[in-house]
C-alpha cells in the first residue's frame, strides 16, 4: 500500500468518527452543522482560542511523542497519567525547594526534574517487564493509581500550601516562583514556551528513532526481539530504556501542565484527570492517530487539542455535554485501530499470493 | 504396470497470481502403479500445481483429467471424493487424539452421530498389514515419531480409498533410515496400483524412487526424464537453468589453532529435559566441522548455547582462546563469533526492517556508520549496496522490506552480514534449508571461502548432502550427544546415517 493511501486511512477513520458524532448530536436534538461550527469556533475563533488549543495540545504531543517510542519498541505504555504526575511532583518539589535560583538555572533544573520523575515512573514497569515478565499494560495502569495517591498525599501533607493548612485544606501547593514559570510566547495569551518544547521533543524523538543506533535498537527489539537478541542486542535493557524515555516525555508534560498554568501551582481534585485533563490517555490517542510517527503526532495532537477546546464551546453554545468530545476520541481510536485491521485484511485478500 | 489411460492427466494448467505466473501451461500425468517425481526449486510452481489438483486453487486455464475423464475439483473434499489423497509436508494431525480418532476426523456418515471407531480401527489394521504401514491405531499421536506420524497421514489417505497419492516433500523431516522405510512402503503402494506424485528437491531421492521425473522452473516444465537417463548434475541444471556446482571445490587448507572449543557441555531444552549431553567439540581455523543429525537431537540447543542465547548447565565454551561460557550474545560476537541462526525469519532478520537495516543489525554501533552521534546514511547505503552486490542478494532496492524477499535471498543477506564482519568462528545452522539450489551453491562457496581464510566453521545441517559437500570432519548428534566424529575420508552416507539413529 502506498504512503499516500496509508495517510488516508486515519483521515477516513476521523471522518467516520465525525459522522458518528453528528448522529449523536442529532440524537441530542441539535443540528450537527451547528455543532461542528461551534467546535471550530471554540478551537480557532480568536487568537486567544487558538492559543488555548495549542496549550491544550502541548501535553498530548509530549505524551504522544513518548508513546511512539514505547510502542515502536513493542512496549504498551498506558502509564502516561502516572508519569505526568511523577514528573510534575518532582519538578514542583525542585521549584519549592530552590525558589531563589535565577530563572536561567531553575527552569532547566525544573525541566530536568520532570524528565527524571516521569522517566523513573516509566522505568519501574520497564524493569518489571524486562526482568520479571510483568505485563506492562497492567503495571503501568496500576502505577497511574499509585501516582495519584502519592500526589494526594504529598499535596495534603508535605507539599501543601502553608496558607491552606490553616484554611480550607485544599490539596494544592503554594504559588510557585515565577523564576520557574515557562515564558509566555505572545503577551495576552496563554501560549507559552512549552509548545515549542513539545515540538522540539517530537522532532528529537524522530531523530532518535530513525537516525541513531539507540533508536535502531529500540525498533529492532520492538519488531523482533529474538533476532535483536541473536544479533547481540540486550533486549531487556532496551525495554527498560523504551519505557524510561517514554515516561520522561510524559514527565515533561507534567512540567508543562504545572509551570505553564496560570495558577502556577500543582492542584489535585483527588483523581488524576483533575490535574492531567486525561492528557496521559489522550496522548496515546494522538500518537495512534499519528500512525505512531512522532512527526505526524504533531498535527494529530493539535487536532485533538482543538477537539477538546472546541468541545467546551459546544457545551456552552448548544448545551451538549463535552463528554461528546471524549466519545469522539474513543470513536477515532476505534476506527483507526480497526482500519489497521482493514488494511491487513485488504493486503491478505488482494496481495500477491505465494 | 501401466495402462494406456493415465490415472491423472493435467493438461496445460495455467495459474496467475497478481504479478506472478505461477503455472504456465504445465502438463503432467501419472499412471497407475508409478511414482512420478515433481522436482523444482521453491517458487517453481510445484505447490501451486498440487493445490490446484487438491482443489485449494482453481486453474485459470487447462484441464484436470482423472481416469480419462475431465474432473472438476472445487475443494479438498471433492478431491478426496475423487480418490485423490494428499500428504502435506506439515502434518494435519491432532496430537492429543489417537490414530483412530485422527483417521476418523472428517469422515462423513449422515446416518450416525459419531463414527464407529472400532470399525475404523479394524480397517486401519487391514491397511497397515496390506502395505506394511505399522502403527498402533489406539495410541495417541503425540507419542509417535515423525516417521510414524507420516504413516498415519498415508493411512488417512488410503482409508479414504485414495488411488492417487500426492506426497509433498515427505522426506524433509525423516532420518535416512526412515526414508528407506518410506520408500519400501511407497513401492508396495505402487505395486498395488496406486499412482504417486512425489514432490521433492532432494536429487538422490528422486533418482532412487521415481519411475519418471518432471522438472519445473519458474512455473514451466523444463525437463522430463527417467532416472536411468539422467544424473544429479543434470537434474540440478534443469532446476536452476544453468550450470551448477553441487559440491564446491575444497582446496587443501592448513588448519590453524583451535578457534572454537566446547567441552563437557550440558544444556537443558525448552521442555526441561536434557537437550545437550556432555558434548566435546574442537573446531580449528581453516576447518569445516559438519554436525549431522535428525532435527531435535540437540543441535539447536548446542548452537544457541555457543551463541550465548541459551543457558548452559555445565561445561565450558571458548572462542579463540577466550572463555565465553555463559556470556551474552553480544559478548560471544565480540569474541569473534558470527552466527547464522536456524530460523532465519525468527532469529536471523527483522522482517519489517529494510535490507539496509538488516545488514546493519549487528554492526549498527560501529563508528564507521556514525557521524556526530547520528547515522551516516551515505556510509550505510554504500555498505549495504556493496554487500548486496557482493553476495548477490536479489532485491528491488536497498529499502525493500526484508520480509518480501525470497528465503534464499534473505539467507544470502544474513550470510553477507555475518561473513562481512571478519569472524574467527562461523556457526551456521541449517544454512541452506528451504533455499534454492542456486543460492545454496553460492552460500556453500562462501563458507568454503571463509575456511580458506582460516576461519573455523561449524555447520549444523539435517541435509546429509550438505554435510558431505562441506565438511572436513563430520560429527553426528543423537539424543543430545555427539555419538561419533568421522573424518571426511572415512565417512559414508551409510555409516553416518546409521550413527544418526544412535547406532555406532
Amino acid at each position: 500500500m502506498s504512503r499516500l493511501a496509508g495517510a488516508f486511512v486515519p483521515l477516513g477513520a476521523a471522518l467516520l468518527a465525525f459522522v458518528f458524532g453528528a448522529v449523536m448530536i442529532l440524537a441530542l436534538g441539535e443540528n450537527p452543522i451547528d455543532g461542528l461550527l461551534a467546535i471550530i469556533d471554540g478551537a480557532f475563533g480568536s487568537g486567544e482560542r487558538i492559543a488555548a488549543t495549542a496549550v491544550r495540545a502541548t501535553p498530548l504531543l509530549l505524551v504522544g511523542a513518548g508513546i511512539t517510542i514505547a510502542f515502536r519498541a513493542s512496549v504498551i505504555n498506558i502509564g502516561g497519567e502516572g508519569q505526568i504526575i511523577a514528573g510534575a511532583l518532582l519538578s514542583t518539589a525542585v521549584a519549592l525547594w530552590l525558589p531563589d535560583l535565577p530563572k536561567i538555572v531553575l527552569l532547566p533544573l525544573v525541566i530536568l526534574a520532570g524528565l527524571v520523575g516521569g522517566g523513573f515512573w516509566g522505568a519501574i514497569p520497564g524493569a518489571l517487564k524486562a526482568y520479571a515478565s510483568v505485563n506492562e499494560i497492567l503495571s503501568t495502569i496500576m502505577l497511574n493509581i499509585v501516582a495519584v495517591q502519592l500526589m494526594n498525599y504529598l499535596l495534603r501533607g508535605p507539599m501543601i500550601d502553608p496558607i491552606e493548612v490553616e484554611g480550607t485544606r485544599i490539596p494544592q501547593t503554594e504559588r510557585l516562583t515565577d523564576n520557574a514559570a515557562l515564558p509566555t510566547l505572545i503577551e495576552g495569551t496563554r501560549l507559552h514556551f512549552g509548545v515549542i518544547l513539545a515540538i522540539i521533543a517530537a522532532v528529537v524523538v524522530w531523530v532518535i528513532l530513525w537516525r541513531t543506533p539507540t533508536g535502531f535498537r529500540l525498533r529492532a527489539v520492538g519488531h523482533n526481539p529474538d533476532a535483536a537478541r541473536a544479533a547481540g542486542m540486550n533486549v531487556e535493557r532496551n525495554i527498560v530504556k523504551a519505557l524510561t524515555m517514554s515516561g520522561a516525555l510524559s514527565g515533561l508534560a507534567g512540567v508543562v501542565l504545572v509551570f505553564g498554568s496560570e495558577s502556577l501551582r500543582l492542584v489535585t481534585d483527588g483523581g488524576s484527570a483533575g490535574f492531567t485533563g486525561s492528557a496521559g490517555f489522550n496522548g496515546i490517542v494522538a500518537a495512534l492517530f499519528g500512525g505512531l510517527h512522532p512527526l505526524w503526532t504533531i498535527p494529530s495532537s493539535f487536532l485533538f487539542g482543538s477537539l477538546l477546546t472546541g468541545a467546551t464551546e459546544l457545551q456552552r453554545d448548544l448545551q451538549i455535554p463535552n463528554a461528546l468530545a471524549i466519545a469522539l476520541n474513543g470513536l477515532i481510536v476505534l476506527f483507526v485501530v480497526s482500519s489497521d485491521r482493514a488494511r491487513g485484511w485488504i493486503k491478505d485478500r488482494f496481495g500477491a499470493a505465494t | 504396470m501401466t495402462t494406456s489411460t493415465p490415472l491423472l492427466e493435467l493438461r496445460g494448467i495455467t495459474k496467475r497470481f497478481p504479478g506472478v505466473l505461477a503455472n504456465d501451461d504445465v502438463s503432467f500425468d501419472v499412471r497407475t502403479g508409478e511414482v512420478h517425481a515433481l522436482l523444482g526449486e521453491n517458487g517453481a510452481g510445484k505447490s501451486t500445481l498440487m493445490k490446484i489438483l487438491f482443489g485449494l486453487y482453481q486453474a485459470d486455464e487447462g484441464q484436470i483429467m482423472l481416469r480419462g475423464e475431465e474432473a472438476t475439483i472445487t475443494s479438498p473434499t471433492s478431491a478426496i471424493e475423487q480418490r485423490v489423497g494428499m500428504v502435506h509436508q506439515h502434518f494435519m494431525l491432532v496430537p492429543t487424539l489417537t490414530v483412530v480418532e485422527n483417521v476418523a476426523l472428517g469422515l462423513h456418515d449422515a446416518r450416525k452421530l459419531r463414527p464407529d471407531l472400532d470399525a475404523v480401527g479394524a480397517r486401519i489394521r487391514e491397511i497397515s498389514e496390506e502395505y506394511g504401514l505399522e502403527v498402533d491405531p489406539d495410541i495417541d499421536v503425540w507419542k509417535l515419531s515423525v516417521g510414524e506420524r507420516q504413516r498415519v497421514e498415508i493411512i488417512k489417505a488410503l482409508y479414504r480409498d485414495a488411488e492417487l497419492l500426492v506426497l509433498d516433500e515427505p522426506t524433509a523431516v525423516l532420518t535416512p533410515q526412515e526414508v528407506d522405510d518410506l520408500f519400501v512402503i511407497l513401492r508396495q503402494l505402487t505395486a498395488a496400483g496406486t499412482g504417486i506424485v512425489f514432490i521433492s528437491h532432494k536429487l538422490h531421492e528422486v533418482l532412487a524412487l521415481s519411475d519418471r521425473i518432471t522438472v519445473l522452473r519458474n512455473g514451466r516444465v523444463t525437463g522430463r526424464t527417467v532416472p536411468a537417463e539422467t544424473d544429479r548434475q543434470q537434474l540440478a541444471e534443469m532446476m536452476v537453468g544453468r550450470e551448477v556446482d553441487l559440491a564446491p571445490d575444497r582446496p587443501i587448507v592448513e588448519t590453524g589453532p583451535v578457534r572454537l572449543s566446547v567441552s563437557g557441555l550440558h544444556v537443558t531444552g525448552d521442555r526441561g529435559t536434557p537437550a545437550v549431553v556432555d558434548v566435546d567439540l574442537d573446531v580449528r581455523g581453516g576447518e569445516i566441522l559438519g554436525i549431522a543429525g535428525v532435527s531435535g537431537n540437540g543441535q539447536r540447543e548446542l548452537a544457541e548455547a555457543i551463541a550465548g542465547l541459551r543457558q548452559l548447565d555445565r561445561g565450558s565454551i571458548s572462542i579463540d582462546g577466550a572463555d565465553t561460557t555463559g556470556v551474552t550474545p553480544g559478548m560471544a560476537r565480540a569474541a569473534g563469533l558470527s552466527y547464522v541462526p536456524e530460523e532465519r525469519m525468527k532469529d536471523g532478520a527483522v522482517g519489517e526492517f529494510d535490507v539496509a537495516e538488516n545488514l546493519l543489525l549487528v554492526d549498527h554501533g560501529d563508528s564507521r556508520f556514525i557521524r556526530n552521534g547520528l547515522f551516516d546514511r551515505d556510509q550505510i547505503e554504500t555498505h549495504a549496496a556493496r554487500l548486496v552486490e557482493e553476495y548477490a542478494v536479489k532485491t528491488p532496492t536497498l529499502h525493500t522490506p526484508t520480509s518480501s524477499l525470497s528465503g534464499g535471498n534473505i539467507q544470502k543477506l544474513i550470510m553477507a552480514r555475518e561473513l562481512d564482519s571478519d569472524p574467527l568462528v562461523i556457526l551456521a545452522a541449517q544454512p541452506t534449508r528451504g533455499v534454492d539450489i542456486g543460492a545454496a551453491e553460492y552460500i556453500h562457496r562462501r563458507l568454503v571461502e571463509q575456511r580458506g581464510e582460516g576461519v573455523a566453521v561449524l555447520v549444523i545441517s539435517e541435509d546429509l548432502d550438505e554435510v558431505f559437500a562441506l565438511s572436513d570432519r563430520i560429527a553426528v548428534m543423537f539424543d543430545g550427544a555427539v555419538v561419533k566424529i568421522f573424518d571426511r575420508a572415512d565417512a559414508t552416507r551409510e555409516s553416518v546415517g546409521l550413527a544418526m539413529t544412535g547406532v555406532v
